[in-house]
Parts: structure tokens; sequence; C-alpha cells
């Protein structure tokens, strides 16, 4: 099922170190800040060149808020980000422009991300006038390239969004990511709104892309089977940290942390060989707002211990680099 | 796309007939006859009243009437029943009157609350919004003629310049360029008051049409572009946030009829919404009669016009 890639050791390309970031709620007549909601809570990892990295973790345990961050299209509370050995979190506005160019991103909705007022060769071409990276001809047939790239006729250019079906828009999307050549791209849920079959075509889109242009993504995503297919590393969040990290084989074979296990015995693959002991999770997700001291999982961690509600579980790890098995847990 | 056109606009027509068969009903319903404006009159006789009763059909069914104010207006012979001058002919020389005071505080309206309710939307929760808002609401709830006087105290008191009217009389004389600086003079106050309510509304609406698009994921998309702020917020948001105001753009047009009645009379000034309202007041049912049937008819156009500058402002609207 998943490619096991050759895993190079190297110097990561994005480095992202104890990211955090608390929306602050208001209430109140004046609106003061009363109290914080933890969206992401001191997330480290690293992405290498060419590689996938997925995120996983149930809806709002804060994957997109930190995916943004990293992009700086929410700006974090605190926290390290190395792109390409440039600290983004202290880049000015120009600077950032600049940067965008080599860091894009995919969003869920192809319906909305797309602007409705502009046709779809405006949409792919603007990013590369902006950053005047293509002139006169050479433009229009960037854009023709890039929509045969993506799989779409070069004709679409003067159509509007809307007259697009929700995996041809994805492709409008993917192609306007790639529009700057980056090194790097973001795929926030980038298939989890289109249908199964359209979802296969998109992911295979995607892998295509990266063995042509070697990007690197960071792959949003809830559904395990995709991050399956597609990523090289897995890093899984709970309520604002990471729990676990490790390649994608590994964790899908041997998962140590009590919720990785509970993600994966919950998956149905439909692969009699691959046995698991199904570990059953009662209860919900604890608001962020106030999340559990010790260990964020301890409320509904079937093999909770009494020190995991008062202390913060520490990295094991084993490996280094790319092969390394972080899991943040006091069992192991 | 023609046959669109084409139906949209008997559509209308259809429309205007029976906008045009109410408001005759109306005027007809509303107590109180030409010959009854001044009961008091010596010279009026019941055998006056009964000639003046024939002369402007007044004796005849509804209907009748009806068909006579249609013919006299088609055929352009349609005669006031107060000065028995032409309508037609009288409404123009007043709707110039009135249309520089109408394109000036249109102009002020539009310039001023685009910029307003745009910086009050990127700024949200700011000092700046808050005063805006602030200022708005009160723009809002102060009645307009309320302020016109204190203008006009102010402005005659402090700074000597003349409000009343559309010039100063016995200028006649002066040089054409002091006559001009006079009815320009003439021509600002009246039009800022008239204007003033017009920009507390329209930036607040601008205000929220701008958030409710700056918070779409296109918007977000444009940033992560790379895009320079200006770019996000004048080309892709301020776009889409348009929209509606196309709408708006098509209701101007009856303004153009009614939309003064208040100021024209605070300041004398002699425009059609004063017509109207003197018309009403001696009532001169071909004159009122007429000004309601243009105003629907501009309302209709407008409408119209908006309609497809929709289909132009918005390629998801398509006309088939």
């Amino acid at each position: 099922m998943s490619q096991k890639r050759i895993l190079k050791d190297g110097t990561p390309l994005l480095k992202v170190e104890g990211l955090t970031k608390y929306f602050p709620v208001h209430s109140g007549v004046f609106s003061r800040v009363t109290d914080q909601v933890q969206a992401v809570d001191g997330v480290s990892f690293e992405v290498y060149p060419g590689e996938t990295l997925g995120l996983v973790g149930e809806s709002g345990c804060g994957k997109t808020t930190a995916a943004r961050c990293v992009l700086r299209l929410i700006e974090p509370t605190s926290g390290q980000v190395q792109f390409d050995g440039e600290d983004i979190i202290g880049l000015g506005r120009t600077a950032l422009r600049t940067m965008r160019q080599h860091m894009q991103i995919i969003f869920q909705d192809p319906y909305s991300s797309l602007n409705p007022r502009m046709s779809v060769g405006n949409i792919i071409g603007e990013p590369l006038r902006v950053h005047g990276l293509v002139k006169g001809k050479e433009y229009e047939q960037r854009i023709d390239e890039l929509l045969e790239r993506v799989g779409l006729a070069p004709d679409t250019r003067q159509r509007y969004p809307h007259e697009f079906s929700g995996g041809q828009r994805q492709r409008i999307g993917i192609a306007r990511a790639l529009a700057l050549n980056p090194k790097f791209i973001v795929c926030d849920e980038a298939v989890s709104a289109l249908d199964v079959s359209i979802q296969a075509q998109i992911i295979n889109l995607l892998k295509a892309l990266q063995e042509e242009f070697g990007m690197a993504y960071l792959f949003i995503a809830h559904d395990l089977n995709v991050v399956h297919h597609i990523a090289d590393r897995v890093a899984v969040m709970y309520l604002g940290k990471v729990v676990e990290m490790a390649p994608v084989d590994e964790l899908f074979m041997s998962p140590k942390h009590p919720y990785t296990q509970a993600l994966i015995a919950a998956n149905p693959i439909p692969d009699p060989d691959i046995g698991h002991d199904v570990v059953p999770l009662s209860g919900d997700v604890p608001s962020p707002l106030h999340p559990p001291t010790g260990c964020r999982f301890h409320t509904r961690c079937p093999q909770v211990m009494d020190q995991c509600r008062s202390l913060e579980p520490e990295l094991n790890q084993s490996g280094e680099g790319r092969e390394a098995h972080g899991v943040w847990c006091h069992l192991h | 796309m023609w046959s669109y056109i084409l139906r949209n606009l008997l559509q209308r027509l259809v429309l205007l007939f029976i906008v045009s068969v109410i408001a005759h009903g109306v005027v007809h319903l509303a107590p109180g006859e030409p010959t009854q404006v001044d009961p008091s009159n010596p010279r009026m006789k019941p055998e006056d009243i009964v000639k003046i009763r024939k002369a402007f059909h007044l004796d005849e069914p509804l209907h009748l009437q009806y068909a006579y104010w249609m013919r006299d207006l088609l055929s352009g012979e349609l005669k006031s029943f107060k000065d028995s001058q032409p309508v037609l002919p009288k409404i123009w020389d007043r709707f110039l009157n009135s249309l520089p005071l109408f394109i000036l505080a249109t102009i002020i309206v539009w310039t001023l609350s685009f910029p307003t309710g745009i910086k009050a939307a990127i700024r949200r929760g700011s000092i700046y919004d808050r005063s805006t808002a602030f200022i708005a609401y009160t723009l809002i709830s102060v009645p307009g003629f309320f302020l016109s006087y204190l203008a006009i105290l102010w402005v005659v008191a402090v700074l000597g310049v003349p409000v009343i009217g559309m010039r100063t009389f016995g200028m006649e004389d002066a040089m054409p360029w002091f006559q001009g600086m006079d009815r320009i003079w003439h021509l600002v106050i009246p039009s800022l008051m008239s204007a003033l309510g017009g920009i507390a509304v329209l930036s607040r609406y601008v205000r929220s049409q701008m958030l409710e698009v700056i918070g779409q994921d296109y918007v977000r998309t444009a940033r992560a572009k790379g895009l320079p702020e200006d770019q996000v917020i004048y080309h892709h948001a301020l776009r889409n946030a348009l929209l509606p105001f196309v709408t708006m753009f098509g209701f101007l047009l009856p303004g153009l009829i009614g939309g003064s009645v208040i100021f024209e009379q605070i300041f004398a000034w002699p425009g059609l919404g004063r017509l109207g309202y003197d018309a009403i007041l001696s009532r001169d049912f071909p004159v009122i009669l007429t000004i309601n049937f243009i105003a629907a008819a501009l309302t209709l156009a407008g409408t119209f016009v908006s309609d497809l500058l929709y289909a132009v402002a918005d390629p998801r609207i398509r006309l088939h």
C-alpha cells in the first residue's frame, strides 16, 4: 500500500520548534480577553526536502492551525519556524511575501477557496505576475502548461470556478499552488471534501507531481488510509500536541501511543493480514479551553497511570532524523 | 440573452401600467379635489365648481379620467390644473434644477462611504472603527432637517454665505464668474446635508459587506499566494463585496425624482421634489400623477439596468 521510498538523511527543509497558538476568548461588555483556547501547544516537527509528512488527528486537534501558523497565514503566539535555514517568524511583510513563492498551500474546500469573480487563467496566473516570474508570451504558455499538468484542458482558462466540479476545482487549486514552483506545499485536508474516487485521482496527481518536481508536502488529513498511502512519515496530534511521530509503516505496524493505537484500531483497513488489538476509546475530546493537566490524553486513555494526571510526558525517541520514532507517553 | 432582455422589458411595461392605475386610484381616493382646496374663496360659486369639475373631467368615472390622463400624457398635451401650463416642460425645468443637487450629493455619498467603510472593516474594533460607527449612528438618528437648520444658521452667521434658493437675487448683472461662484455656494450646503444620511447608511453597509468578504476562504487564498495586502483588499475582497451595491446603484435613478423633497423644501430649492410637494398640496392631479409615473418608470429602468450590470459584474449570474 505505501511506497517505501529510500529515506535519506539530510538537513530538514522545514523545522518547527515549540509552535504555539492561543486564541484569545473575548467576553463581557468590554470584550476583554477572559480566556484562551490552546489550539496548538508546543508542536515540533521537521519536513525534509521531497518527502511527505502526514499530520493526522481528530477534528479540532489543531492540525490546520499548526499548518497555517507555519505559513504565517495565522500569527503564532510563540515558537520557531525555520524554512530553508531562514526564520519565518521574524520576517517582515515584504520578505514574507517573497517567501510565499517557496511555500504554498492547497485548501480543503475547493468551492470557497477560489475567487468566484476571477477566471481560472487569472487565478493561476496572478501569483506569476505579482512575483514577476514570467513575462509576455511565456505567461500564457506557463498557464497552459500548468493546466495541462494537473489534467485540465488549456481552453478552461477563460472559464470561472463555478463551472467546474469539485475535483476539477481542486486541480485548479493545485495548479495555482504549483505555479510558483514551491519547495513546500501544505495540503490542508486537500482531498477531504471530495468523493472517494476523486480523492484517489487527486492523491495520485499529488504523488506524481512530487516525483516530478520534488517538493515536500505537509499533508493534513483525518483519513488514515489516505495518509498511509501518501505519507513518508506521520505525526499524530491530539488536543494541540503531537503525541507520536514515526515513519509511516512503522507507525501503522507498531504504534506506541495508546491514542495512535486506538486511531489505527478504529480505522477499517481492508487487509485481513494486519491484525490489531481493538482499544475502545470512551468519552469526548476535552475542550482546548481548559485542557487536562499532565498528559492531555489521560482522561480517555485505557492505560492511564497516576503520573499521567499530573506530569507532562517527555519525548521518548528511537532512531535519528527521518527514521526517528518519537512518542510522548509515560508508558515508553 | 436578447429574448431575456425583451421579455424583461415587456414585464416591466405591464408593471408600469399597473403602478400607474394604482397611483391614479390612490390619488383620487385621497380626500380633496382641486375645487376644494380653497373653499373660503368667495369667487368659488357652486356653478363655478361644476364648471371646473367639467373642464377637468372630474365629474366622470375614474377609468375615463385615467384614459383622459393617459391620452394627454402620451400626446404631450397634459396641462396642470393649477396654472394650465403644460406638465412635461414644467417637470423638465424642475428636473434640470434638481439634477446638480442630486449629482453632487450622490458623488459625495459614494466617494466618502467607500473609503470610510473599507477602512472600518479592515481595522475592525479599532478606535477608528468605533468612532465612525458612533458618528454614523448619530447622523442616522439626528433628523436631516434639524441638522440642515443648524447648518443654515452656522453658514449664514459665521461664513456669511448665502444658502437659500439656487442663487442670490439681483446678481443677474454680475460677472459670469461671480454668478457661477454664487451658484456653487448655493449648491454646496444642500447637497452636503442631503448626502450626510446617505454616507452614514452606505458606509455601514460597505463595512459589513467587506467584513463578510474578508473572512472568505478565497481571500485567505489570495494572501497565501503572497499578494500585497492592497491587492488582496481591493482586487479580491472589494470586487466581491461590490455586488450588492450594483443593485443599489439601480435604485439611485428614482432618487432623481423624489430624493430630496425635504431638503428642497428647507433650502427653497426650486426642484422636482418641491414641485411634487406643492402639487400635492394643491391637488394638482396631472402633475402628481405624471411625477409618480416618471418615478415608477425610472425605478423600473434602474432595476433593469442593475439586472444587466449584475450579469456583467458576476460571472456566476448568466443571462440565458
